[in-house]
């Protein structure tokens, strides 16, 4: 009884390790199409993470969570961008960031650091079956989303950033809190798909009325606005 | 009953706004819509302050005091402003009556979204509900289409979105935290039952994560970039919606948490919240006196104004948590009536630069006179109803020996004072500027000269019937709030700040 049981826990293990390195890869990826498979693959992940999970504590609660998952963002998600936004989006590639990929590269390795030691004092406080290491790594899945939000120009990517943090609160979620309700889960996974809906639109519009979605660049509301047009004409 | 009634009529009213296409249906049926949830609002209101407590098990919505006072704000700030777009909408916008009809179907999802925020108590569909008021206020921002609005509507998304994303691994650790305390029912009285006995650790982070991505959402700074962009780049109605009471009904769920912080172990945590209330007051005085958009500084004034409001809710004393209900219905109240002020101005001047707009007084006396009394009104002059509320909380303040901290937010509150009256006074009172005083103030001369502002005011039609009917109504609601509080609605007050006192 306990060998299966370890051995699920050690392939959560295996898809929390494969989970960062997805949420990494977003970092130092430039392509958007390379951006939004890495997403669905870290969708699938924790979706995976949810089965094992299920698996090791034999909780239903999770199954449902992870089918929730399968189904919206590996599938749902690319076909709603796909609708809104013309394929041409993806073959983007991003020359500048605001930062150059090494240093991008080490400041996520001190979040994911940080986010270890930001578990300790989580972990401590619950009872032993929830410890586990889904939650520093969502924290760093969290954290690295908001990074890769922060320092993208991009829109589509930075929309996937917001979607990747989304993914990081619940692989840690998922460990600690199993008896969530259904209801709140299927909930918040129709909300991600309005999220992605109503984002798309936008980006739409920026690209029609703007000729681009380079939205990094968009920096007219300042308060210094009417010093800086002065200087410029 | 009465809350599925008011919750239903908004989502029908989104429905039909989008479905019929007839001419001026869509704002036909939100007005309707709005007005009989107000109604609704006040006969609930009248209930709970009578004591009830107003249940639907089913959908697990259950409304006391507390939430009772944001829905009457929302269903109140929800009628004015839908009337209010009837003119404003058909006077910016009338040549593309498809978009009218999306707008008009986003305004009343956003309504259902804040008003369902208040009413619903399982915390994680809290989330989900301010979630949805992001989203169905987005297209809102950015309905102008201009580049200004696109990228204020971007930065509103995007950060909006990442402070819920923070707030959803926070509701999710705060569900972790309640199973550790065995409580079962993951709702605001469960929490609190179980809330002596959650693992503190647990809980202050929750809290903090909270309070970090909701914070983003009141637009408490250091987070609160988006918020002048969005408040003063949306259509002015839609401003009014956001900073009178959006705002507000996000705070309302921090709010909701103090009560169960300050029954557990991680009490201390509580004792933060006026001190970052204190620096929002503080950045938001400084750079109200810097703007040069006269939208942007009532948006400033919201950031202060909710400062003060997460101010008293901190302090502690039930004298401070009355001050900070009463400066929600002030603020709801007053500040709706600035952005339709705003908006007047607007329509008379097009133009939303401060040093281009200068003696309206005589241009335009209605926006001149509602502006000017917006202002006095939002910056807390005497007598009107900021005043007493700032007043009050000031006092609370000074009673439970808090003088460095009182002593602040008075320095803090005078220099706001002073940055909105003096725009306002430019705005109204102010001699056309000299042209050599113009030739250096080269983005005047650059986005709207002067000089056609005011021959566009002379020439301009005058202001739309609604929103010169709103304009008085709500004005007058301004002014009657600084002398006279209706029984019921101080004793929904009291219940409010009994709620946050437990």
């Amino acid at each position: 009884m306990s060998i299966p049981g370890s051995t699920l826990g050690a392939l959560n293990a295996l898809a929390g390790g494969l989970f960062l390195l997805t949420a990494f890869a977003m970092v130092a990826t430039r392509q958007t199409r390379g951006c939004l498979l890495l997403f669905i693959y870290q969708s699938l992940l924790l979706a995976a993470s949810a089965f094992l999970l299920a698996g090791e504590y034999g909780s239903s609660h999770l199954v449902g969570v992870g089918v929730v998952n399968l189904i919206s963002k590996p599938i749902v998600v690319p076909l709603i961008l796909r609708r809104t936004l013309s394929s041409e989006i993806y073959t983007r590639r991003e020359i500048d960031q605001a930062l150059n990929i090494p240093a991008s590269l080490t400041i996520a390795l001190a979040l994911a650091v940080f986010s270890y030691f930001l578990a300790i004092p989580i972990l401590n406080s619950v009872a032993p079956e929830f410890r586990s290491a889904n939650v520093p790594i969502g924290l760093a899945g969290l954290l690295l989303g908001a990074y890769t939000l922060a320092v993208r120009r991009e829109a589509v990517p930075m929309l996937i950033g917001i979607l990747a943090m989304e993914n990081g609160a619940f692989f840690a979620g998922i460990s600690l809190s199993r008896e969530l309700p259904l209801i709140v889960e299927l909930a918040i996974a129709s909300d991600g798909l309005i999220l992605v809906f109503v984002t798309g639109v936008l980006v739409r519009t920026i690209q029609r009325r703007i000729g681009s979605t380079r939205v990094g660049e968009l920096a007219s509301l300042k308060e210094d606005q009417a010093l800086r047009r002065q200087g410029v004409t | 009953m009465i809350l599925l009634a008011m919750l239903g009529s908004a989502l029908l009213a989104a429905a039909l706004s989008a479905a019929i296409p007839a001419r001026r249906a869509a704002q036909a049926v939100t007005v309707a819509s709005s007005l009989a949830i107000l109604a609704l609002a006040v006969l609930a209101a009248l209930r709970v302050a009578s004591g009830a407590i107003l249940t639907v098990a089913a959908f697990s919505l259950s409304v006391d005091g507390l939430s009772m006072l944001i829905i009457l704000l929302i269903a109140l700030v929800g009628a004015t402003a839908a009337v209010y777009s009837w003119g404003y909408m058909e006077r910016t916008s009338a040549h593309e009556p498809g978009r009218l009809r999306v707008y008009y179907a986003n305004y009343n999802v956003f309504v259902f979204a804040m008003l369902a925020i208040p009413m619903v108590a399982e915390s994680t569909l809290v989330w989900i509900f301010v979630e949805l008021t992001t989203l169905s206020s987005a297209l809102l921002v950015s309905f102008e289409n201009t580049r200004e609005a696109l990228e204020a509507a971007w930065k509103y998304v995007t950060l909006s979105l990442m402070g819920a994303g923070i707030a959803l691994l926070g509701f999710l650790l705060l569900f972790a935290a309640l199973q550790a305390g065995g409580g079962s029912s993951y709702t605001w009285g469960g929490l609190l039952a179980a809330a002596p006995r959650m693992p503190p650790a647990l809980l202050k982070t929750a809290f903090l994560l909270i309070v970090v991505g909701f914070g983003t959402k009141v637009g408490l700074v250091p987070l609160h970039t988006w918020l002048p962009d969005a408040h003063s780049q949306a259509p002015s109605p839609v401003c009014a919606l956001l900073s009178g009471i959006e705002t507000t009904s996000v705070l309302y769920v921090i709010l909701r948490l103090l009560p169960v912080l300050q029954a557990s172990p991680a009490s201390a945590v509580a004792e933060w919240m006026p001190v970052f209330g204190l620096i929002s007051v503080g950045v938001a005085a400084f750079l109200l006196l810097q703007v040069r958009d006269y939208k942007r500084l009532f948006a400033f004034s919201t950031v202060e104004h909710m400062g003060i409001i997460l101010f008293a809710a901190g302090l502690g004393s039930g004298a401070a948590h009355y001050g900070a209900m009463y400066q929600v219905v002030c603020h709801a109240v007053t500040k709706s009536f600035c952005f339709f002020a705003a908006g007047a101005a607007v329509l008379t001047v097009s133009t939303r630069e401060i040093a281009s707009v200068r003696d309206l007084i005589r241009t335009s006396p209605a926006a001149a006179a509602s502006l000017l009394l917006g202002g006095l009104a939002i910056a807390g002059a005497p007598p009107l109803a900021v005043f007493l509320s700032e007043f009050s909380i000031l006092r609370a303040g000074l009673a439970e020996g808090r003088y460095v901290l009182v002593g602040l937010l008075a320095v803090f509150i005078a220099i706001a004072f002073f940055g909105v009256l003096l725009h306002v006074n430019r705005m109204v009172f102010g001699v056309a500027a000299e042209p050599a005083a113009q030739a250096a103030d080269g983005s005047a001369a650059a986005a709207v000269p002067p000089g056609a502002a005011h021959a566009a005011a002379v020439a301009g039609a005058p202001l739309p019937l609604t929103c010169l009917t709103i304009l008085i109504l709500a004005g007058a609601l301004v002014v009657a709030l600084g002398f006279y509080l209706p029984a019921s609605l101080d004793e929904l007050m009291r219940m409010a700040s009994g709620i946050l006192q437990r």
